[in-house]
Parts: structure tokens; sequence; C-alpha cells
């Protein structure tokens, strides 16, 4: 999408989306978090690459919406070990684009990236990757169906992934 | 904590039912490790399928070694070390790939993928064809295939792979007896989820029963999952001391009380209907029902395969207290319907993300800071003790939740350290 077609309004909409989305996460707000998402949404963090086929090789998360439910549950009951205490996270979200879909009424596919700091009783950890989004207007404003989130070191051993990403 | 001296005698740190901290914390006590169990001992390396086509390779580990693991034209799997034998580059710089030989970055010197020096650029500068003979790349002293599983040993003599399976050979047998091809395919790809804990931790609790329901509660409750259960007071499952090191949470017992095939995966034979029809036609109607029955088995080769039921673990020490577990789902050639749900069973449970394996985790490192506290010095080891017995094979068994296995891991261990003293 060149820059000249940009609708500002639009551009403006998905990045205040996009902002919230990450504060949301950085203040554990699950309950938030999971409103956001569609009845229908994919949540995914692929392994070993950015283009894998998550049906036949393994993901770091892959979500569908009743499966994030469960996360969020888990999350909540205030025994997901990994989470309790959670992860203090901050997070800065740029490069925020429209790639497809901008004033059609349909879904737009936005791209961000994103560098992320957690502290936790083992040491900082830095984050960072890249978040293809795919939001869809409704009369609610956006919601997500779909979230990837590409880390950059998903080829090599991280450390556990159980604050929302 | 105060160090107690390990060349004082691996005894003063190992008693039967209590093991000294020190031995997840000390560096000189890692290093020792390396020598007398990972580089000597048989390790689990990959799996055949892997490398499916001549000339396929990947680069895997043994410890802190990575090992390059290649199937030549021939079809001969070969377990190479990664470093050039001219100045010590790095011969193979992708995970993976399929080529007949690698060439060194630095000065071009080729290697075919059995490890045979090719040959080097402008080779007049070397004292003709002998000067190539003994230059051929590193590697694992022994290799030995079962099922497909490709462990490899650093020690030229020893236990043959069979020896040191020994009676957990089974395990493999049972995993394999599930897939109707009789085959697996683990070309799914490996989760890298790495941990600040020693790699002991990790694999006492592979087979520890008791943490189940305390640690894993979260998921259970929001499940509704019967898993815990299995760990529990009343369950008639069993915890096993295999030999050498191998250890067994044996929950058939439990699953033939409840005689529900496929029970043990939460699923009903109607909801994976060709799988069921690819067993029963491969193994017989009554044999299926009876596979399906008692499920796969959970069972720890030590140092660092662990078969979960559908998931297979390698652990990785890389220091005294960082250690990788690498995971992938076990997928049964042939069996789509079934591999399916296998897979994404095994991304929600396990890996950095897990809804299970994250809070194994946490649990791996709070335990490896706790151990640093300087009173008391030692973990207890103690529980069963009192009701452990030997089954009709004459394996050393205890109740589900109790630490037959984690005192047999530490029995395993102060043999081999002691033996490399």
């Amino acid at each position: 999408m060149s820059g000249a077609t940009v609708n500002r309004d639009l551009l403006l909409e998905v990045e205040q989306f996009v902002y919230r989305e990450a504060r949301m996460q950085d203040e554990h707000d699950y309950d938030g978090w999971e409103a956001l998402w569609t009845d229908d949404a994919l949540y995914w963090v692929p392994a070993n690459g950015d283009a894998i086929d998550p049906t036949r090789e393994m993901s770091i998360i892959f979500d569908n919406r009743s499966r994030i439910a469960t996360r969020v549950k888990q999350l909540k009951t205030g025994k997901r070990h990994a989470q309790a205490p959670p992860s203090r996270t901050r997070r800065v979200v740029s490069n925020v684009e429209l790639l497809d879909g901008a004033g059609d009424g349909g879904e737009l596919v936005v791209g961000a990236n994103f560098v992320l700091y957690e502290s936790r009783e083992r040491g900082v950890t830095l984050w960072a990757g890249r978040s293809t989004y795919r939001l869809r207007p409704t009369g609610d404003g956006l919601r997500m169906a779909y979230k990837k989130i590409e880390l950059v070191n998903n080829d090599r051993a991280i450390f556990t992934l159980a604050f929302l990403i | 904590m105060s160090t107690v001296d390990a060349t004082a005698g691996w005894d003063r740190l190992i008693e039967h039912d209590r093991v000294h901290g020190s031995l997840y914390t000390d560096p000189a006590i890692y290093e020792a490790e390396l020598e007398r169990i990972w580089y000597r001992t048989w390790v689990f390396v990959g799996h055949v399928s892997e490398v499916p086509e001549p000339n396929d390779y990947v680069v895997k580990s043994i410890g802190p070694q990575p090992v390059i693991m290649t199937r030549d034209k021939q079809g001969e799997i070969h377990l190479l070390l990664n470093r050039c034998t001219h100045r010590a580059n790095l011969v193979c710089d992708a995970p993976r790939g399929n080529s007949s030989a690698f060439r060194c970055p630095y000065h071009g010197w080729t290697f075919s993928n059995t490890g045979r020096l090719l040959g080097y650029p402008f080779n007049s500068g070397y004292d003709g064809r002998e000067a190539k003979r003994e230059l051929g790349l590193g590697r694992v002293a022994r290799i030995g295939i079962y099922e497909g599983f490709v462990f490899g040993s650093f020690a030229e003599e020893g236990p043959t792979l069979l020896e040191h399976l020994g009676a957990a050979r089974e395990a493999l047998d049972r995993l394999v007896a599930l897939s109707p091809s009789g085959e697996l395919d683990l070309s799914a790809g490996w989760l890298q989820h790495k941990v600040k804990a020693n790699w002991k931790m990790l694999v006492e609790n592979e087979t520890d029963g008791y943490h189940p329901q305390f640690v894993h509660s979260s998921i259970f409750s929001v499940a509704q999952s019967g898993i815990g259960e299995l760990y529990g007071e009343e369950s008639t499952a069993l915890s096993r001391d295999l030999g050498n090191g191998h250890t067994e949470n044996d929950l058939r017992p439990e699953f033939r009380r409840i005689g529900q095939p496929l029970g043990w995966f939460g699923t009903t034979p109607d909801r994976v209907p060709d799988y069921v029809a690819q067993l029963e036609a491969a193994k017989g109607v009554e044999q299926a029902r009876e596979l399906l029955i008692d499920g796969s088995p959970h069972v720890m080769l030590f140092p660092n395969l662990f078969i979960a039921e559908i998931q297979l673990f390698v652990i990785q020490p890389l220091a005294v207290d960082e250690t990788v577990q690498h995971v992938t789902a076990v997928q049964y050639k042939g069996a789509p319907d079934m591999n399916r749900r296998m897979l994404q069973q095994t991304i929600g449970s396990v890996g950095p993300a897990g809804f299970l394996l994250a809070d194994d985790s946490e649990m791996y490192e709070r335990n490896q800071r706790g151990v640093h506290a300087r009173s008391p010095e030692w973990v207890v080891l103690k529980r069963g003790t009192h009701r452990e017995r030997l089954d009709e094979d004459g394996h050393l068994v205890g109740d589900a939740t109790d630490e037959v296995p984690q005192r047999a891991i530490w029995r395993h261990y102060r043999r081999l350290m002691e033996a490399g003293a």
C-alpha cells in the first residue's frame, strides 16, 4: 500500500488498538485482552522460522479461540506458577503499517515490530519480533481475528514465555 | 552452602535417600559429569526420520557438543563432530540440509558426509596423500540405533546400547507398537526451551509422580483433566526403577482398571476412526484394543531421553546452571488423524509457553535458586522408602507418588561417577 493512500483516521484507529492491546498485556488485564479477540480467532507464535506449517510442525503457541480462553483461565487461577507472580513487562510497539485492506470495510492486515523487556526473579529477558494482525471492524470497534508473532530468535533456545506476547 | 569436596568420595554426597545440594551447583562436579556421563555413556542424539533421504543431515548434540547426524548415500547414519580437522572452524553452518559433503568456509577443506577428508585447495602445500589419511572429521566413537532412535557414545568401549537400555528397551517397543506402520516420524521440529537450572533437576522431575497435582493444578482445573488423579494417593499406578538410571511412571494399572481405549490420550476411538482401523488392521482387533487401553509409556531413559506418552523430550546440559529441553510431538508414520491431535495437544502442553512445561520450568529454576541456600544442605528423597518392593520382573517399584525413580537415578549416577574417578 503506497503512502499516498494511507487513510490517516484509519491508521490512527489501528495504532490506538495495537497500543491498547500492548498495554493490556503489560498490565495483565487478562479479561480485557481476551475481549479483543473475535470468536474465530487464531493466536500463533511459530518456531524454527516464520513460514512453517502449524498443522504439521511444532509452534511455540498455536491457539484457536477456545485455547486462548484456556490460556486466560489458567493465568487467572493464580496458580500458573510461571506467571505467579507475573512477569513485569513493558513493550514498545512501533513501525505500525497498514499492509492490506484499508478502506473497504473488511479486515485490515497490520504489521508492527516490538521490543519487550521482561523482568522476573531469573533476571531481565529481552524479547523482540514482528507481529502481524488481522483486525476486523465491528459495531464495537476493531477486534483481533488473528495475531502472529515472529520472534527474532524463534529458531533458538528461549526461556519460558508464559506472559502474553 | 558449605561445599563438600567431591574428591573425598561420592558416597559423601549421595546417600540412599538424600543427596547433597552441591551436586546441582558445583561447576567442578558438572565438568566431571561431562567426562564421566555425557562423554562416556549412551546418549540419545536423534531419530532416523530426521534424516529420511540419502545425504540428509541435521545438527544435533551430546550435551554441549554439537554433533552432525548424517545419512550417507548408502543410507547409513553417522555422527560427526562439527570441527574442521585443520584449524577447527565449523564445517557445517546450517541446522539441517542435504549434501554429500561439508566444505569448511575458512580454507576450503572438504569432508564427505561419512567424515572422510576429500581434499583441500592448493594441495601442493602438503606432502602427498598421506597427509589426508588421519584428518577425517572427529566422530562419536560408537553409534547404536534401536527402533530408529539413534544413540551415540564417545567411549570406544563399554556396555552395548542394548545392555545400556536393558529393561527400558521395552518403552521404545511400546511407543512404536502404537504406530500402525510400526514406524515413527519425528520430523515436526523441536522446540528449544532454556532454563537456568541444573540438568538433573529435569531428569528427576520427568518421572516425579508427586508434583503433578501441585505444579499443574492450574491447567488440570481449567481443562477438567483427569491426569492429576493418576498421580494421587489412591492411584494404582506405579513408580519404577528400570535399572541403569532408567525410570518409569507406569500408569497402565490405572488405564486397565478404567478399561477405556485411548482414555490415556483423553479421547475415544470414534474421534480417530482411521487411526484405530489402521491399528486394528496391523495388530488384530484384540491386540489393538489392549494397546489402546495401555497407552504410551512415561519413561525417562538416562541421561537425556524422556518419552512422555505423546511427546519426546531431550535434555541438553550447557552449564552447571543452564539446560535446554528440546521437545517434539510423537507422530506415527502414516496416521494423519491421530498425528494432528497429538501435534496440537503437544503444542498446547509443552515448550516455553506450554500449559504444563512452563510451570515445570519455573519449578526447575526455583529449585536451582533454592539449593544455593546454606541450610539445610541436603535434598530429601525418602518418599516411599518404607513401601518400595520388587515387582514380578524383579524391578523396584513404589506407589505412584513415591521417589523410587529419583533414588534410582542417583544410584546409577553415583556408579557412573565413581567408575570414572
